[in-house]
């Protein structure tokens, strides 16, 4: 059987058969608080030698971080407080928390109104922290720290309401973190960025970033990271993004999703994909399978197939999920092959998980 | 996050308050013994009307809203509306300001939760700000001011972009971040849930600038259209309807932000309706049973009214019964009820006041109008002043 007529077989009988849908909802993992309306509020750790699955959701000035067993019988709880630095309790914002993968460690990386704060991975020592230039009064332009990625060896990009992105050189262990460079492209808030995800040395483009104007510019890293191409945006807002196999996938506050080539910036596909503001994207690097989840209470499921040879990109529809009366704010795989997948949505204290059947 | 959201709070937040108080002060009746001083004329109304909003869009007061800074607290923001509240002759009893603030916040977080894009809360905005300009459109002074804030909005306003827009409504949802106070408005409406979260419907019209979902485009390198694919979307929606005006005037298209009190509740249109066809035929002979079991009811109910009054005169409780406070919000608190509520429907349509004292009237065989409802002078007459002061 062709694969098109796999999925197209899979399409029909998940509209008639409730037990061959492809996911299947699954226990959801209560947390201490609900969920802020941000983008791309939902951060998963895969930490496979123990068996266990770190979750992290934002909620005003704190982060709930969960950590749940693969037997789903231990769950443990710990809340992260946004950090000011002459104060003992904050009320500074958090604008996204997300686990930061680099070969010999994984960072948890808080940003916030006041700055950027980086914790091992579970959460417990703070490592670092970057404070932002806040003005003494207080401006119309807001000030805050959002979009995180880890890239290649050794850095970790922070993205700023000013548009400038911070480069941070992370040595394999310890404390001595350091600010190599500051991106100075975009003139507008950035809103998300990522780094290339399929593993693949071969990729020239490491990252892209994205701002409240759509636009994305693709870098390759290095001791100075290298602007190799920008992509316009046309005043519409990319809140999510990510980079695989060279490609990048851009989701928009119109709900739409387009694919470009990352080097050139040439569109591969534009898909009407929901019906409000995307808040979310995510793909499982091993299967290509790519999340995508909006204000409109969905959380599709598409399958991209990339072949660099032909320079060409493919993109099929598997999957819906409706979480009913919800804005969803995060959705994220939780393992490499899109296995299962989470789900965080505004007001909801809940983490809600889907597995394939 | 956001340091621009505080006039668009007050804005909204006040533009709610007003149409409840309006609704509120048109319903009240408070006198116990009749006398002129406790009765709220339209005239009284007007003048609360316009004492709140000139103080709600006095220049100062703007400006120091529009210097950026982080949104208040619940706290201090209950506060500021209790001030602009008692900007007025009127003084609120602290139940009902508790239960004014919920309405308020409730029906703005469901403004903005609801609201299709983020630059739409403008629209909301405006629509508050329209109803407002209709409260004291007998007043140039401050229809002047009213005005003139409007410009300074839309000038600071209409710049930002929507991702900026966006910040600012996630910013306002953070602030109203686990608030589920079930109002019975809204669940009578199936807009709100039995647990209090809000109703989000997969749908009607994509907001302007969405595409309708359902639709793969795939391109050649050269950018030419080479394939279409459609996929099952699980929702219905269509096209989007036009944009509303951002301008000073205009119409604003969305109807979230405008005055949803001001329309009589379908039951009671329903049960005036009736009265009216009874009437239009000969005189109901029950009529007069009815209106005497009223008024036994509504003088338990009046007996019982006065524990809950505070001094006369110039107090309001805006939700005096108990009654009256499930009608408007049905938070599931713990304020036990001391007493039993009867479930009666007292009206609040001047049509039916007025077929039942055509009613009355021929009972007690005098040949006149009706009278307006606080100049007694027959039995039917008295209950009817009496059902008015208890609405």
């Amino acid at each position: 059987m062709t694969f098109h007529a796999k999925v197209e077989l899979s399409l029909w009988l998940q509209r008639t058969r409730d037990d061959l849908k492809m996911y299947h909802k699954e226990k959801s993992i209560q947390i201490k608080s609900s969920a802020s309306a941000l983008y791309n509020n939902l951060s998963v750790l895969r930490i496979a030698p123990r068996n266990l699955t770190y979750f992290s959701v934002v909620h005003a000035n704190m982060v709930n971080m969960v950590s749940a067993s693969w037997d789903g019988l231990n769950y443990s709880h710990r809340q992260l407080q946004s950090k000011e630095p002459n104060v003992t309790t904050s009320s500074s914002l958090i604008m996204q928390a997300a686990w930061c993968v680099l070969p010999y460690r994984e960072i948890l990386v808080l940003t916030s109104q006041k700055g950027i704060q980086m914790y091992e991975s579970d959460g417990s020592i703070m490592v670092y922290w970057h404070a932002l230039d806040t003005p003494e009064t207080p401006t119309a332009q807001a000030v805050f720290a959002r979009g995180i990625a880890a890239v290649r060896d050794k850095y970790i990009c922070v993205g700023i309401s000013s548009g400038s992105v911070l480069v941070f050189d992370v040595p394999s262990k310890g404390s001595n973190i350091t600010l190599s460079e500051v991106l100075e492209e975009h003139k507008e808030s950035i809103t998300d960025m990522a780094s290339e995800c399929s593993g693949s040395l071969e990729c020239i483009a490491d990252l892209v970033s994205a701002d409240d104007s759509g636009n994305l510019s693709v870098w390759k890293s290095g001791e100075d990271f290298q602007l190799l191409n920008k992509i316009p945006g046309f005043d519409m807002s990319c809140s999510s993004v990510k980079l695989w196999k060279g490609t990048v996938v851009a989701g928009y506050g119109t709900g739409q999703i387009r694919l470009y080539e990352a080097i050139t910036g040439i569109i591969h596909a534009e898909i009407n994909a929901h019906a409000r503001w995307i808040y979310s994207l995510d793909i499982a690097p091993f299967s290509g399978l790519l999340l995508s989840a909006a204000e409109d209470s969905l959380v599709r499921v598409w399958h991209l197939t990339v072949t660099p040879e032909t320079n060409s990109v493919e993109i099929v529809h598997m999957y819906n999920e409706c979480v009913t009366d919800t804005q969803i704010c995060g959705a994220k795989f939780c393992d490499g092959d899109g296995y299962a997948f989470a789900v965080t949505g505004y007001d909801l204290s809940e983490i809600i998980r889907y597995t394939q059947a | 996050m956001s340091m621009t959201t505080l006039p668009l709070v007050f804005i909204n937040l006040g533009g709610e308050m007003l149409y409840i108080l309006d609704q509120r002060l048109r319903a009240q009746k408070t006198a116990e013994d009749n006398t002129q001083k406790g009765i709220w004329s339209e005239d009284d109304r007007k003048r609360v009307m316009n004492d709140i909003i000139a103080t709600m869009f006095n220049k100062a007061f703007m400006e120091e809203l529009l210097k950026p800074q982080d949104v208040y607290s619940h706290r201090a923001l209950r506060t500021v509306l209790t001030r602009l509240a008692h900007a007025s002759i009127m003084r609120l009893n602290q139940a009902s300001m508790d239960r004014l603030y919920e309405l308020m916040v409730m029906a703005f977080k469901y403004q903005l939760l609801l609201c299709p894009r983020p630059r739409d809360l403008l629209l909301i905005s405006y629509n508050h700000i329209d109803a407002i300009r209709e409260f004291v459109r007998n007043t140039p002074s401050v229809l002047n001011q009213v005005d003139e804030t409007h410009r300074k909005i839309i000038e600071v306003y209409t710049p930002l972009s929507d991702g900026e827009l966006q910040l600012l409504r996630q910013t306002l949802l953070i602030f109203l971040q686990d608030m589920h106070v079930r109002v019975s408005f809204f669940l009578k409406d199936k807009v709100q849930n039995p647990n209090g979260r809000f109703v989000l419907s997969t749908t009607g019209p994509v907001p302007h600038g969405t595409e309708v979902p359902g639709l793969i485009r795939v391109f050649s390198r050269s950018g030419r259209e080479i394939k279409r694919l459609e996929f099952p979307t699980e929702g219905n929606y269509t096209s989007s309807i036009r944009v509303g005006s951002f301008e000073l005037f205009g119409d604003r298209v969305i109807r979230f932000g405008t005055n949803m009190y001001s329309a009589t509740p379908p039951e009671e249109t329903h049960t005036s309706k009736n009265y009216s066809q009874k009437t239009n035929s000969e005189p109901n002979p029950l009529a007069k049973e009815e209106l005497n079991l009223l008024a036994r009811l509504m003088g338990r109910m009046e007996i019982l009214n006065q524990n809950n009054d505070s001094e006369i005169g110039f107090r309001v409780s805006l939700f005096s019964t108990e009654q009256e406070e499930k009608d408007i919000v049905a938070s599931g608190r713990s304020g036990d009820p001391s007493f039993e509520v009867i479930n009666i429907q007292a009206t609040q349509d001047t049509q039916v006041n007025k077929e039942l004292a055509r009613i009355a009237g021929e009972f007690t065989k005098e040949v006149e109008e009706p009278e307006p409802p606080d100049g007694p002078s027959n039995k039917g007459e008295d209950l009817l002043t009496m059902m008015d002061e208890l609405v």
